[in-house]
């Protein structure tokens, strides 16, 4: 008999109590949880929420954005900048030439990079209760290790169009067979007496924009 | 279960040691006190969280209530999005599937996202047997392993170590595993993070193989969680060629949108926080991005057994977000090793002994590790009744009955340790039912009270280690009612309807 076989006949004897005609909906789940939990301002509440857990939060509207994130990569001293390929091009028109930007190519190993200092994309979605970006591998965003392996994050997030108030409202809203990742604040461990610190596998920075339409 | 634990003593015997260290005992009220306030908070967040446990409670239910269909639909639809599904039945089984899938990439070392699941199974000690390298890169799985040491928390395997022993063993042991730690490392979190960043990126950069468990897997999908917080599991789930996912057939829950539910539980009653920093999904494999072949071991290793016993099958709702520990007057005193399996605490008392069953002396012992507070229960993120399970399981040991051992309907014998206690209860059973035997009993041992001994003999002796004998009144209540509040007629032949007049 195959594993299979043997763990579903288990299953089935273990269940013998469940009436025959029982369907799964006849086990009653009420949803009368809150889809949102309403914050008055959506845009605020994600800010400040991002904040708490320390993301660096910036604020520009789209003619700003390009000296925003030339400042940014600036500050940190970046030489070199990965970018996913749908990446719109006047984000990145206040960056110096100098500052090597990299295609997020199939061939790019690890290794190269973690050469990078810098990424910088958008994102699929927000959610302001819990201070989190989502992003799914749209052509704005690129391969998964792009934004993993580089340590510094900027993420740009179109205000208002891009946040959702909740869990419950984003889920709708993603497709469960592109790869997705939830981004709350850079990385970080309570391993050590349970207490929070910043910075550990991921990007230890996660600079987010709210750009304004 | 594999013999992580083997030889392990019973609950008492190790929990008398733990309680003794007090090292252990201050580290482990600091970590448990600091998360307790933080947890009440986040979940203080949420004016519906009450409806959100009820819901998270009924959606493992309905799964559980036909688990066959779910697994059914979760096998087809992680297989259409090109993944491939593995059914094991047990460790042993579990072990050989994954030991197998690594020798066929050809690799010698995996990387591993902390994972109950491969813990459970000790899928680390099946690989090193096979000459394959498990490199564990959760910062509390790295100190366990380098420590040389057993996890001892759900969530933080290493939470019995300060920053002091942490610096210690990184200082110490870095070097036999890859890069050492950094000269002059010194006990802050910051640094200590630092050196595990610095210690596991080659290990990560070079990796072809990732073995990880997962929080949840959507049937309706195919779709797989993990939450995380420092990233090694993005790592892990990301740059490998091949990923090996090990997960408990318990974990799969109907649809997509049952994910609303969970992903607002599982953060706040873990590590208290609106939401964890990285939470990833995947379902089969991605063209150009992730893995390009991805293996799901569904494990059940005890899980059916469990299912089948209607009271007990609730501790398979548990999410593992280790909450019920934090706030155990029992754990935070004696410790996560005492309860000799990777489940500690709570919820560790009433899964551990139905997984591996009552036979052994230690599995026996632990659903009395509990002083029955019902905390866990009240902190439950979907609702266990923990101590309904474990009063469940106690009977089970006392009296013995009917239940499941690997798949297969059997009669356990009452624990032989309880035969004193099965003998007293028959004797109060009788003097129960004779109120005429009660009266006499009680009349006699009120005389003779000055004679009571501080401590029983005999049989009795064990369960007066650890209590009091209660203080013997000079009257009975039945009696001191009888003088104060009824007037003398007649001898009642039942003692409960003469004090009810």
């Amino acid at each position: 008999m195959s594993g299979r076989d043997v763990v579903l006949g288990r299953v089935r004897r273990a269940l013998a109590d469940v009436p025959r005609d029982e369907s799964p909906d006849d086990v009653p789940v009420a949803r009368d949880y809150a889809t949102t939990h309403s914050p008055a301002d959506a845009v605020e509440t994600l800010a400040e929420n991002l904040a708490d857990y320390r993301a660096l939060v910036h604020r520009a509207d789209a003619a700003a954005l390009p000296g925003l994130i030339a400042r940014l990569l600036a500050e940190r001293g970046s030489r070199s900048v990965v970018t996913p390929p749908g990446l719109p091009p006047e984000w990145l028109s206040g960056t110096p030439e100098d500052v090597r930007r990299v295609a997020d190519a199939a061939d790019a190993t690890p290794h190269d990079l973690d050469a990078v200092d810098s990424v910088v994309t958008g994102c699929a979605l927000a959610i302001a209760e819990t201070g989190t970006i989502v992003l799914d591998g749209g052509p704005d965003q690129g391969r998964r290790r792009i934004t993993l392996v580089p340590d510094h994050h900027i993420c740009v997030v179109r205000v208002p169009d891009q946040v959702v108030d909740s869990v419950p409202r984003a889920l709708p809203l993603l497709v469960p067979d592109r790869p997705l990742t939830w981004i709350s604040g850079p990385s970080a461990t309570s391993d050590i007496e349970l207490d929070r610190v910043e910075g550990v596998h991921g990007p230890r920075t996660l600079e987010v924009v709210l750009v304004r339409a | 279960m594999v013999g992580t634990y083997l030889g392990m003593p019973a609950f008492p015997e190790a929990a008398r040691d733990a309680v003794r260290d007090e090292r252990l005992r201050s580290n482990l009220t600091h970590a448990t006190h600091t998360i307790r306030d933080k947890r009440a908070k986040a979940v203080a967040e949420l004016p519906d969280w009450g409806r959100l446990r009820a819901a998270g409670a009924a959606i493992k239910d309905r799964t559980l209530r036909h688990l066959d269909h779910y697994l059914e639909r979760l096998e087809e639809s992680v297989t259409a999005a090109g993944g491939q599904v593995h059914w094991a039945a047990d460790a042993r089984e579990a072990n050989r599937i994954v030991t197998r899938l690594v020798r066929e990439t050809g690799e010698e070392e995996v990387v591993k996202v902390k994972s109950m699941a491969t813990q459970e199974i000790g899928l680390n000690a099946a690989l090193t047997a096979a000459g394959i390298r498990a490199n564990e890169t959760d910062l509390a799985e790295l100190i366990v392993q380098l420590g040389d040491d057993l996890p001892s928390h759900i969530l933080v395997p290493a939470i019995h170590r300060n920053r002091g022993e942490i610096r210690d063993i990184f200082a110490e042991r870095m070097a036999d595993w890859g890069r050492p730690a950094p000269e002059g490392l010194t006990d802050s979190p910051r640094d200590l993070a630092e050196a595990a960043r610095l210690h596991l990126r080659q290990k990560f950069l070079n990796a072809k193989v990732g073995v990880s468990g997962a929080n949840f897997m959507v049937a309706e999908t195919g779709t797989m969680v993990v939450v995380e917080s420092e990233g090694n599991g993005r790592m892990c789930l990301t740059l490998p060629e091949t990923l090996i996912s090990v997960v408990g057939i318990e974990k799969v829950v109907p649809t997509w949108r049952d994910l609303e539910v969970f992903l607002q539980l599982l953060p706040r009653s873990s590590t208290a926080e609106r939401m964890n920093p990285y939470t990833s999904m995947w379902t089969g494999t991605t063209e150009g991005d992730g893995p390009r072949t991805f293996h799901l071991v569904l494990l059940d290793n005890g899980r059916t057994d469990t299912l089948a016993d209607t009271v007990g099958r609730q501790a398979l709702r548990c999410i593992r977000c280790s909450a019920c520990l934090n706030v155990c007057p029992v754990y935070e005193r004696a410790g996560g090793h005492a309860y000799g399996s990777a489940y500690p605490g709570p919820i560790g008392a009433i899964l551990t002994p139905q997984l591996r069953g009552v036979a052994s002396e230690l599995d026996a012992s632990l659903p009395y590790a509990s002083s029955l507070c019902g905390a866990c229960y009240e902190v439950c993120p979907v609702a266990i009744d923990i101590p309904e399970a474990l009063v469940h399981l106690r009977e089970r040991v006392v009296e013995g009955g009917e239940v499941t051992v690997r798949g297969t309907r059997t009669t356990v014998r009452p624990a032989r340790g309880h035969a004193a206690e099965r003998a007293a209860m028959r004797a109060s059973r009788w003097a129960l039912d004779h109120p005429g035997v009660l009266r006499a009993g009680q009349r006699v041992a009120g005389r003779a009270r000055r004679l009571a001994p501080r401590r029983l003999p005999g049989p009795g002796r064990a369960w007066t280690d650890t209590r009091d004998i209660p203080a013997l009144p000079a009257e009975s209540f039945r009696d001191w009612w009888r003088r104060t509040r009824e007037k003398p007629t007649r001898e009642s032949g039942n003692g409960t309807k003469g004090a009810g007049r």
